[in-house]
């Protein structure tokens, strides 16, 4: 660098008359719809490039070539109308529970309980099968399914929500302690009372069973998938009204976002609070009339171990939104009915280790990229 | 590099079209500044105008984008902080960089320690601080905790840290705005003789009153640009404001206080009552202590006091948003029983303190936030009417000149300015009768503060009756028909306008003196 230029004229006077400043804010307002749509579906496309990556890596590792290991993922999932019921079966549990998640994380709350909400919703669900008599037609009999699958998964919800607004629990401590009592609860209520001799279920409901798939084409032959996709998509579209168009949403979002503010502007952060996770929970209920009223009609001691925790991941993944966890719940049910398929090439797990590299994938590349989208647009930020 | 060799004529500092942009947004775009040795040079601007970045700039802690530095003629240009320490540019920080539980001694000498083998020399240390303290005339108990010290107690910990450093150029960024006038006269006085000392003092402040009496030369920033350099001596405040603003503004602090006086408390029965009021702080002791005023219709209450005396409190209290002893009546009526949102709806609006934890929620947009709180007025049946939410968004944002004139725009998009617009826009188009005004211009732009202040004076004028909490003593002044100062939690003094001036109000803010 050359020597420092001159000084400015050193007269004490105003030296510039500068315009008036620019407003601060972006003057053109709202960014455009395409940016809003390139913010939403960039940053998950990315994440699972990058997933992609990892995947071929570990394919690759096992000394397969990961072309024939997507082709053959993809064969089993989509490619037949067996494997695609599968991942249809597989997703509305998976929408139920990210859809739960999700409502919680509007909150400002983390239910990691979905997984003992399912059950609970499955079991009474069962229950209420068990009493009602034979060859009533599912319409009628519906409704009192979808009560019973709430009202058991939103009681098991309601308790933290009520330990926390109550008592300031932390609600990830009681969800996960939950977990354990209700799982043991009700295996020990099916194997002690409600057993069918020699098996882990209860009798078959005798009313009500959700039609299947196949019950219209034949080549959906031997999948689960059943009508309790339509109560997801209603379950779906329910959940976008609520938190984006109601009163109660608005405030539970408010809740979520700024607790302070939330209590500023009168809103009961307490009550939004057990209510939040108590819905949650009838959400995560609603998920086990897939399997009781939809495939196997008869509760069954972990009918869908696991799909709770991954409802977490779902509504991560899926950002929260509804749409966002539909995508998610499609992704993981193929992912997860997939590795079935791929068995004969490569272990299993390997497909559970690329979920989790998914997951690991979007927590870390997606706020990177939003920020980058913005920065490229000249949008907003911290002087 | 080729530095040119230190001359006694370079000026201290000299910035040269400096360029800092974070992400999308230039917080500098080609600033200037010239500082002459051993001057007390004034930067001033409205918020936003980029002059913290550009201190910070020089004291090392960002790098520019483009543009030159030098000081005592060196060029530095992109220098650490390190660096600048080293050439002794120190900065005093708005927000006191010191660990509340060591003693001041220690937070004297921290990252540069005096140490016996491994062990600091506590003694020693305390030695040092106390020389250095009588050296400056900046007062300070070298062994006490820093915790236990008032806040312009901590101040000078600060100054006295930057100068045990060898600091011989002196950045203080909005130094006056947690100090109440004896203590600001006292800071006056200790950088009046860090001067005769040979120091160079920059003062960054959007405080007219303090440009005009302490600084010598000043600089005036607007969005990121110099627009100005002048001498003190040669301009007047209303000078300043136009080139900070870029028009003339009508300025707080000599405006007219216009109010008519109000007339005997007890002739007409009083909108909001507050008797013994007590609030319990955080861990259970008291911040406010029987508390009792009252606020007729037509009447601003102006609260002055330093921040933390329990002003906070008592308006948060007032809202529903605390538990507390004693009563609150709004218009006669008891409000112990009433949630934040009765009360709300029984007549009482509240411009909180804190914009940005309160106030608004910032990922919503303008729309939302301008029904926050009334959200239960726009509905129909379970849903929110947002046609209504909208053309009530589009009504506010014309008449209180929210911009951009956006009501989709989230409120996070706004400036301060303009985000504060919302929440007065929102609290005055209530019905209320009541207006609990906390800090209402706080971090706003010259603009936006005079617009904000005529409604809330439209306020009272329309027979409301306003409590107002404000740390700037001008704008309780200029808005206030009594003043009452809150110290330690209590209201040590309730005088009429007429007789309330910076010099009465003094003892009381510091605690020297209590009436009431």
């Amino acid at each position: 660098m050359s020597a420092f230029p001159p000084p400015p004229d050193p007269t004490l006077e105003p030296v510039v008359e500068a315009p008036l400043p620019v407003p601060v804010a972006r003057a053109s307002g709202r960014p455009s719809r395409r940016a809003q749509i390139e913010e939403a579906v960039l940053p998950p496309l990315v994440a699972l490039l990058l997933a992609a990556v990892v995947g071929d890596l570990l394919i690759l590792s096992f000394g397969q070539s990961p072309g024939a290991v997507y082709r053959l993922l993809l064969d089993g999932t989509w490619g037949n109308a067996y494997g695609f019921g599968q991942v249809l079966y597989k997703a509305t549990t998976l929408v139920f529970t990210g859809l739960a998640v999700a409502l919680g994380l509007r909150a400002g709350l983390f239910n990691i309980g979905a997984e003992s909400q399912l059950a609970a919703g499955g079991f009474c669900a069962a229950l209420v099968g068990l009493v009602l008599p034979p060859g009533i037609p599912a319409l009628f009999v519906l409704p009192v399914y979808i009560l019973a699958a709430a009202l058991g998964g939103g009681a098991v919800g309601a308790v933290p929500g009520v330990l926390k607004a109550r008592f300031g629990a932390h609600e990830v401590i009681v969800t996960i302690m939950l977990n354990f009592i209700v799982l043991a609860l009700l295996n020990y209520l099916t194997s002690t009372r409600l057993h069918v001799p020699d098996t882990l279920h209860t009798a078959e409901i005798r009313s009500g069973q959700l039609p299947r798939l196949s019950d219209m084409s034949s080549a959906f032959q031997g999948s689960a998938a059943n009508a309790a996709i339509l109560l997801a998509i209603l379950a779906m579209i329910g959940l976008w009204w609520f938190l984006f168009r109601t009163r109660r949403g608005f405030e539970l979002r408010a809740v979520g976002l700024q607790p302070h503010a939330a209590e500023y502007g009168g809103i009961d952060v307490g009550g939004v609070t057990w209510r939040a996770l108590a819905l949650s929970g009838a959400i995560a209920g609603l998920g086990g009339l897939n399997y009781v009223l939809g495939y196997k009609h008869y509760y069954e001691e972990g009918f869908a171990t696991g799909a709770g925790f991954l409802g977490i991941a779902v509504a991560l993944v899926g950002r929260s939104h509804p749409i966002g966890i539909g995508l998610a719940a499609l992704l993981f049910a193929t992912l997860s009915q997939g590795g079935l398929a791929v068995n004969a090439l490569v272990p299993k797990q390997m497909v559970d280790v690329l979920q989790a590299v998914v997951i690991l994938a979007v927590a870390t590349s997606v706020p990177e990229v939003r920020r980058l989208l913005r920065m490229r647009r000249g949008g907003g930020g911290d002087r | 590099m080729s530095a040119t060799s230190p001359s006694p004529v370079a000026p201290a500092i000299r910035l040269r079209d400096i360029v800092k942009s974070f992400g999308p947004v230039q917080a500098n775009r080609g600033a200037e500044l010239e500082v002459a040795h051993g001057e007390i040079h004034a930067l001033v601007g409205e918020n936003g105008a980029g002059k913290s970045t550009l201190m910070r700039v020089l004291a090392g802690m960002y790098a520019p984008d483009s543009g030159l530095m030098a000081v005592e003629g060196r060029d530095v240009t992109g220098w650490s902080t390190a660096d600048a320490i080293a050439a002794g540019v120190g900065m005093v920080h708005q927000h006191f960089m010191l660990v509340p539980t060591l003693t001041v001694a220690e937070n004297v000498v921290l990252g540069s320690e005096l140490t016996r083998g491994p062990v600091l020399d506590r003694a020693a240390a305390e030695e040092a601080v106390r020389k250095l303290s009588v050296e400056t005339g900046l007062a300070v108990p070298p062994a006490a905790k820093v915790a236990d010290l008032t806040v312009g107690q901590a101040q000078r910990v600060e100054i006295l840290k930057t100068l045990y450093r060898g600091a011989k150029i002196l950045i203080l960024d909005e130094p006056t705005a947690v100090l109440s006038p004896p203590e600001v006269r006292e800071l006056w006085g200790v950088l009046r003789s860090l001067k005769q000392s040979g120091s160079t003092v920059v003062l960054i402040t959007h405080k007219l009153d303090e440009v005009i009496e302490v600084s010598e030369t000043i600089t005036v920033m607007r969005a990121g640009k110099t627009v100005a350099r002048m001498a003190t001596a040669g301009t007047t405040p209303q000078a300043i404001a136009r080139a900070m603003v870029g028009r003339d503004v009508a300025l707080a602090l000599d405006a007219e206080y216009t109010g008519t006086p109000m007339p005997e408390l007890g002739a007409v029965s009083a909108l909001l009552e507050v008797r013994d009021l007590a609030v319990a702080g955080a861990n259970g002791q008291p911040v406010v202590k029987s508390a009792t005023f009252s606020i007729a219709p037509g009447e601003i209450l102006g609260i002055a006091g330093v921040e933390g005396n329990g002003q906070t409190e008592l308006i948060e209290a007032i809202a529903g948003l605390r538990q507390y002893t004693g009563s609150i009546a709004l218009a006669s009526r008891d409000l112990a029983t009433l949630n934040v949102r009765a009360r709300g709806d029984a007549g009482l609006s509240h411009i909180p303190e804190d914009r940005h934890d309160r106030a608004l929620i910032l990922d919503y947009t303008v729309a939302e936030n301008l029904i926050l709180g009334q959200q239960h007025r726009f509905t129909r049946g379970a849903a929110l009417d947002t046609p209504r939410m909208l053309e009530h968004a589009r009504e506010l944002i014309s008449r209180y000149d929210i911009r951009p004139d956006n009501p989709a725009l989230a409120a996070r998009a706004l400036s301060g300015g303009n985000q504060q617009k919302i929440v007065v826009a929102r609290e005055m188009a209530r019905d209320f009768k009541v207006l609990l005004a906390a800090q209402p211009t706080r971090g706003v732009d010259v603009g936006a503060i005079e617009f904000i202040h005529a409604r809330l004076r439209e306020a009272r004028d329309q027979g409301k009756a306003v409590l107002l909490v404000s740390a700037d003593l001008a704008e309780v002044l200029a808005l206030s028909d009594r003043v009452a100062v809150m110290y330690g939690g209590r209201i040590v003094a309730m005088l009429p306008r007429a007789s309330a001036t910076p010099e009465t109000l003094g003892p009381y803010m510091t605690g020297a003196e209590r009436a009431a």
